[in-house]
């Protein structure tokens, strides 16, 4: 996937409110972005009355994402600036320093697949990947995503290949109503990783014996999904495409069409 | 959630002097704790100072032990070598708590601060004399069966939960702190957190503004004989009703050394030295095990609802000493 430019260019307009207002800043600015002390200095003008007509423009400047989300429509208290990546796009966000990552995902971003369960930290269903590990978006600060690389479902798949794990859960018929499923399938890809590195669970056998890969047993997929709750109960199936994804002996398929065919 | 303001620590002191400076301000670990309480409007920090990035991550040798970074995650502290091999009585303990999600944020310095998860400390409808000093203690005389049956007040009932803690209080181990003007000190693990007396506001004895920096673990010959037994309400992802972290080093079959620590039932981690002492120098058998549960327990003081905590703790402590002699493998037999 193409890397965006990490930061928007200036508007003639903006260049000059910016030149006018700090001189000093203006090139770091340009090379390296708005960040959040800038933009202090910026409500400071706001609240001494010195950025009057031209403070619409330098909002949006500020707010402005390189993929177009809108701009938030007024300053912003605590407002916090967060270069990150997102799915391979490089983003640019001014967010509330209250926002939680799975709120600027969703309300932001559009990226709607990690959902909102129960906002703390209690089901895994706004489960996604920093930098490779699977963390709850709904207790990570979205200020403190600064250089953080996130994936989530949407980022999964190559195009329209599916991700083996999304296919897998398919095969299997790991869900009912889906509402958990793209956290399942975020932790269960994280999993996969974390087995190959030979990390242990409260179920180990041993956990002074370390060593790589580790051969997922039922019992240990349970234990590593335990923090994904599903009210459906589609667990034994879940555990049916995670098995078959990190062995290398395909399981049988549960279900079947009317007609008899898979 | 509360209006507060955010800004990312490049260094220790500037954290330390930040959060000194304002009482109301916050260091921010994982945020798994405090980020949840913020939501809950039981916690109202006007700024966190966030530590994440702070190079406190190291797990390393020491002349005495094994040092382990405050900002050091706890799914990487529980899998790092020299953490497994030499103190897998902490690896399990962090293994059993929570989820991997969650303990791939959680930090060793937030997990240490980690607050009661007392329904009526949740709550801001009910009174508590944690949350809001002079409220009165809603679970005194109310719901207290996840409650404490050791060491609690009239003030306060409420259990620590924390299972890393346990571990590190069988395992002596020493808290590094910076505090303002550099100045650095170490605490105890056993005098870290606090019984509630008259001040249930106060969970443990860091002032405001002083940071964790490390946690450092005193070399010890328990690694072949340790085990952490969680009982809960189910099999995962639930905090403990009572846990008991158990190590023993031996002579022949006659106990060494013994260290018991028991969660779920204390506002700290509460080290069974009564059973510690009772056992030293005896032969490690079931009966002797069972015998020093009994002392331990004479001292519990159960509450209306959570008298089978007694029952329960007697018998994790067996189960777990039986575990340590088994090599601490997951799975009890017999
Ligand atoms: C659903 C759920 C289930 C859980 N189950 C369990 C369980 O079974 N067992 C268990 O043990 N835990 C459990 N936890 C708790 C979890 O382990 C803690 O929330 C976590 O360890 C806190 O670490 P953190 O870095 O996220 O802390 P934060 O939330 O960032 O901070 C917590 C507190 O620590 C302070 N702090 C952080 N770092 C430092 C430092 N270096 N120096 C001084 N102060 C500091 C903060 O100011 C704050 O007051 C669970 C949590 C959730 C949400
Ligand atoms: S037990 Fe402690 S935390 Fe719970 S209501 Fe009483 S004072 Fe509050
Ligand atoms: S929504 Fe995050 S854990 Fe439930
Ligand atoms: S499929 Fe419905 S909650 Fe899991």
């Amino acid at each position: 996937m193409e890397d965006q430019p990490k930061f928007p260019d200036l508007t003639d307009e903006e260049r000059k409110v910016l030149e006018d207002l700090m001189p000093d800043e203006l090139p770091e600015i340009i090379t390296s972005g708005l960040k959040r002390r800038h933009f202090l200095k910026l409500i400071t003008f706001t609240g001494t009355g010195l950025l009057a007509a031209q403070f619409l423009g330098i909002e949006q400047l500020m707010a402005r994402t390189t993929t177009g989300a809108p701009p938030p429509p007024i300053a912003l208290e605590n407002g916090v600036n967060v270069a990150l990546k997102i799915n391979g796009r490089a983003q640019n966000l001014l967010v509330d320093s209250r926002m939680t990552l799975l709120d600027a995902l969703r309300e932001r971003l559009a990226l709607t697949g990690s959902k909102k369960g129960c906002d703390h930290g209690q089901c895994g269903a706004c489960t996604v990947l920093i930098d490779g590990r699977r963390v709850l978006s709904c207790l990570t600060l979205a200020a403190t995503c600064e250089d953080r690389v996130v994936t989530t479902i949407e980022g999964l798949a190559e195009g329209d290949t599916l991700h083996p794990m999304q296919a897998a859960f398919i095969k299997h018929d790991g869900f009912q109503c889906g509402y958990c499923t793209p956290g399942q399938i975020c932790s269960a890809v994280a999993l996969m990783s974390e087995a190959k590195n030979g990390e242990a669970s409260y179920v180990t056998r041993n956990v002074r014996q370390a060593g790589k890969p580790v051969k997922l047993s039922d019992e240990e997929i349970r234990e590593r999904m335990s923090g994904n709750i599903c009210r459906c109960g589609a667990y034994p199936n879940i555990v049916d495409a995670i098995r078959e994804v990190h062995g290398d002996k395909a399981v049988a398929q549960v279900w079947q069409f009317a007609d008899g065919t898979i | 959630m509360r209006p507060f303001n955010y800004s990312k620590a490049g260094d220790p002191a500037t954290a330390v002097n930040l959060v000194s400076a304002n009482p109301g301000a916050k260091f921010l670990g994982g945020g798994t704790n405090l980020v949840d309480l913020m939501k809950e409007d039981v916690m109202h920090p006007s700024e966190l100072v966030d530590i994440t990035r702070l190079k406190h991550a190291d797990i390393e040798k020491t002349a005495t032990g094994v040092a382990i970074g405050a900002t050091a995650t706890n799914a990487l502290t529980a899998n790092h070598e020299l953490i497994r091999k030499n103190y897998p009585l902490l690896s399990m303990a962090i293994l059993a708590g929570a989820s991997v999600q969650i303990r791939n944020m959680a930090t060793n310095g937030g997990n240490l601060n980690q607050r009661t998860r007392c329904t009526y400390f949740y709550d801001v409808n009910m009174p508590c004399n944690k949350r809001e000093p002079g409220s009165g203690c809603g679970a005194l005389k109310g719901i207290n069966r996840n409650h404490a049956i050791f060491g609690w007040s009239e003030k306060c009932v409420a259990v620590y939960p924390s299972d890393m803690a346990v571990a590190l209080a069988a395992l002596d181990a020493v808290v590094h702190v910076e505090g303002k003007n550099n100045a650095k000190r170490t605490i105890e693990f056993a005098d870290f957190h606090r019984l509630p007396g008259d001040t249930p506001e106060k969970d443990n004895n860091l002032k405001q503004g002083e940071l964790i920096t490390s946690i450092e673990l005193p070399t010890n010959d328990f690694a072949e004989r340790s085990y952490y037994l969680k009982i809960r309400e189910r099999s995962s992802y639930a905090f403990a009703l009572v846990s008991v972290a158990a190590a023993l080093s031996l002579e022949g079959n006659q106990i060494k050394q013994v260290r018991i620590a028991l969660g779920g039932v204390a506002h700290k981690p509460w080290r069974a030295s009564v059973a510690e002492k009772w056992l030293t120098g005896k032969e490690a058998t079931e009966a002797n095990f069972r015998a020093a549960a009994e002392a331990e327990l004479k001292n519990a003081r159960p509450l209306e609802h959570n008298k089978f905590k007694v029952a329960m703790a007697k018998k994790a402590i067996t189960r777990a000493l039986q575990g340590a002699m088994q090599g601490g493998v997951y799975g009890l037999e017999g």
